[in-house]
Formats: structure tokens, sequence, C-alpha cells
């Protein structure tokens, strides 16, 4: 069988640095942090009162107030990225066959705040079992890309991957692969998530996993820093078009990169815990360098998974360094989530966009707000501290990792 | 138009999204206000909540228009 060329020719962003793609791409250049005190809710009683929310965002610009209403926030952010995305593609709908045309999305939760409604306004009842009939269909992970594709029509393979924070790097390495097996010639991917809610900052908050520095939210997502206390809660949506390379270039699509290939690995380790050696985290860059037919020395950037917390950003460091040896220290390594917060299962998307765009305009975004250096990480490492450099990036790296011990890597080369 | 009549429609424009003068005593939510299932059994719901009234499957049934689910709650109260 003749495995197929995949190509990028679409991507969309609704992020707490921008709400569309080039506003995403303006603050991520400009160092700009999408952290503040959360609007949502009271956050009097929370160990953590801050995060990084979408910002100006009101569904019903984008979406028929009807249809809007019965969707989750997860599901309206991916609508508006998922539109960007194919209008930014120009693909011509009337044109492309849609029985080829998938949506493979990813989302580590799904509808929490639906579900949280839902169970709040049963306890606050008498016992009578009065949920809404949308409950459950707004709720499931799967449900954004199902509304996707009853927008448009896409007819082709519609799932939601769920790897917690790895989720939406799945979709991306599915949507890659079932291109390159000419199940599909296109695929809506990427990946969704509207967690900051009484639930998410209270049960991320229980696990001590996000950072407590409530006097400074903007420099509290501070990866790789000496005095690192946690990740930043984010949401938003990124979305991709993936497509068949001669597919592309029959229409003359503008094409971004090269989905160059993806890896997969586990730890099997800890629930939670990163294995202290980054095990399975070299097991994946291996052989997503591997899937793609690359070199470590081809490598010009890591987008890394680095969410700010003390025992990851280590083991991910140290990882690098095993997987590639003496070129470590030439490649530009970064955090975006030190801008964005941690978008759990949209970050795969959101970072693999941070990705492409810096093969696109030759910059490497910075990871901000780094002022102590931690003994415990090797300083020959370029980690693109404060400040966005130059960098003729020909092949990108992205990281990510769920809690469960689930990684996954994706690879763009410049075209 | 009855205290009921108004706020039954109120809760249909809300729920269904429709312009008010759609929404006539001969409509029916799922021919002319464009409900689907899903949409019925959430109207109801919302019936049940502001009048405070119980209206089983077999009766809900039954409430197919906007006059119907007017007609229903008058006799109900």
């Amino acid at each position: 069988m003749e495995i197929k060329r995949v190509v990028v020719t679409g991507l969309g962003a609704l992020t707490p640095i921008g709400n569309t793609k080039d506003e995403y791409w303006e603050g991520l250049i400009s160092g700009k942090s999408g952290a503040a005190p959360i609007t949502y809710f009271d956050t009097e009683k929370f160990k953590t009162t801050f995060a990084c929310e979408v910002k100006n965002f009101d569904a019903t610009q984008f979406i028929d107030r009807r249809e809007a209403r019965r969707m989750d926030k997860f599901a309206q952010y991916a609508m508006v990225a998922a539109d960007e995305a194919i209008a930014d593609a120009k693909l011509n709908l009337d044109q492309v066959d849609k029985l080829r045309v998938g949506v493979i999305w990813g989302a580590g939760i799904g509808g929490l705040e639906t579900f949280q409604q839902e169970v709040l306004n049963f306890a606050g009842g008498d016992g009578t079992p009065r949920f809404n009939p949308f409950f459950i269909p707004k709720m499931i992970a799967d449900i954004a890309p199902a509304n996707i594709s009853i927008k448009h029509g896409f007819m082709g393979p519609n799932y939601t991957t769920v790897s917690a924070c790895a989720s939406s790097a799945n979709a991306i390495f599915d949507a890659l692969n079932s291109i390159r097996l000419g199940y599909t010639d296109v695929v809506v991917t990427g990946g969704s998530e509207a967690a900051v809610t009484i639930a998410g900052m209270g049960g991320f908050n229980a696990m001590h996993a996000l950072s407590t520095r409530n006097e400074s939210p903007e420099s509290a997502s501070r990866p790789f820093d000496g005095t690192r206390d946690g990740f930043v809660l984010g949401e938003g949506a990124g979305a991709l078009i993936l497509e068949e390379y001669e597919h592309a270039k029959a229409r003359g699509a503008k094409i971004y990169a090269e989905v160059a290939g993806g890896g997969l690995s586990s730890d099997a380790y800890h629930m939670t815990a990163p294995h202290p050696e980054g095990l399975g985290v070299v097991e994946v860059m291996k052989n997503c360098l591997e899937n793609a037919g690359l070199n470590p020395e081809d490598v010009d950037h890591i987008n890394t998974h680095g969410t700010s917390t003390p025992l990851g950003d280590v083991a991910e460091l140290k990882a690098i360094s095993k997987v590639f040896g003496d070129h470590a220290k030439n490649i530009n390594i970064n955090s975006t989530k030190s801008m964005t917060g941690h978008l759990l299962g949209a970050a795969g998307a959101i970072e693999a966009i941070a990705s492409i765009l810096s093969i696109e305009h030759g910059i490497v975004p910075p990871t901000i707000n780094h002022t102590t250096v931690d003994e415990n990480i090797d300083p020959e490492l370029n980690l693109t501290l404060n400040k966005a450099q130059k960098r003729d990036v020909k092949v990108a790296m992205s990281n990510t990792f769920g809690f469960g011990g689930h990684n996954a890597c994706v690879l763009f080369k410049k075209i | 138009m009855s205290d009921i009549a108004s706020r039954v429609k109120a809760i249909i424009v809300d729920k269904l999204g429709v312009d008010e003068n759609e929404v006539v005593a001969e409509a029916s939510f799922t021919n002319d206000l464009g409900a689907d299932s899903l949409d019925t059994v959430e109207l109801i719901m919302e019936f049940e909540k502001e009048f405070d009234i119980q209206i089983p499957d077999d009766q809900a049934e039954n409430i197919a228009t906007v006059g119907q689910a007017i007609s229903y709650i008058e006799a109900a109260k």
C-alpha cells in the first residue's frame, strides 16, 4: 500500500492570548500572558484563584443562539476554531468529496461545566431526577466533532480521542494516519477544552497540580524556572486542516507544513506522576523520529509539554538530552504554556499550531517568566527564555503528556 | 392573552430561539417551530418547573402545539 504524504492547509485558534490564529501568534511572539483572576465563579475559598480564560468570547457571534444553547463551551470553542481553520484552508465545501472528509478531535474531559450544573441542580432538588434532555449529548467528549460534521456534512471518520493532556496530539496523529492510509482526503483535527469551572479548579487543586501564585497570576506559569510551583489551567481550542498532499496541490492550497510523523508511548508507571527518568517520554520522541524517517540532528525546535510543574519539566528535559545527545543544545526548546496556561486536551492542538507557525515565520516564541535558574536543568540547553528568537525552523516537534502516563508527539516539517 | 399563555410563549421563544410572532396557538413544536425530540422533552420540563405541575409522559405526548400546551396547563392549575 502506498503511504500518502500529509500537509497542513488550514489553522484556527481560540486561546487565552488571542481569539484567532493571527491574534494567537501575535500573543505568542510578544510574550503575552493569558493568566488573570477567574471571572466565571467566586473563587474566595479556592486555593488557586486565577486561570487562563478565553476573553471577550460570545458564542452567539459565531453560532446560532439556539445551536449555541445546545452546546457546552468546549463544543462551542471547537466549532469556532474549526470554522476558522476551514475558512483558512479555503476548502470549497461544494467541491470536496464529503464522504472522504473526517473530523478527529481531542478533548481530555468534555462538557465539565454541563455535568457540574446538572449534578448541582439535582443536589439542590428533592431527589426527583429532573435532568435536562441535553445533559448527556452536551457533555460527552465526542459531541464536538459530531457538531462540526453536522454543520458541514463531513461524512468520513468522526470521533474524539481521550488521553488527558495528550488528547489532541493523539487526534492529530490519528488524522495523519487516516490520510496516510488513504481512508480520507481531508481531516479536520485539533482539540478543545473548557475546564475552568468549580469542579475543574477544585479537582486539580486537590491534586496539588496548580500554581497557587495568586498574587501574581501573569508570572505564575514559569516552566523550567527554579521557583515553578505547578501549572496554570487554561481553556480554548485549536483546529488544523490536514490534507493529502496531492489533493492540496491539485486545488492550489496554501501549505503551511508537512505532518512528517507522530509517536505514542505510555509511562506504565503512575496515575499522575511522570516517570522520574522520563522513560516513556524518551520512547515517544524516538518513535516519532523513526515514524517521520528523520534523525535527531534534523530537529530545530521542540515545543515541550513543559507545564511548569516541579517534576515534569525536569524529566522532559532529561529525556530530550537522552534522545538528542549533543544536538540537544542546538535545539530551540520552549514552553508556550508559559503564556497560554495548560489547555489540557486542547494543548496538543494549540502547541502544534505554534510549532507550525514557527516554521512559517522563522521565529520561536519564548518561554516567559524565567527569573531563577533551576540547577537540575542543563545550562547548555536553549530554552528560548523570555524573548522570541529568530530561527529558520525546518523541523519542529511538539510534545504532550497526559495524566495516566500517555505520551504523544507530532512532528512537522517545512515543505 | 392570559398570564399562562404569555409565560408559555416566553419559554418557547427562549428555548427554541424562534420569533415571538411565530408562536401562535396552532403552531406545532416540531413541524412549525423546528423543535426536535430533545427540545420537546425540554419544553415539557420547563413547563413543569415554571407552573409547578407534573405532566406524565403519556399526556406529554399529546402536547404538540402551543395551544395544546396552554390548554393543558390552564386545566392543570
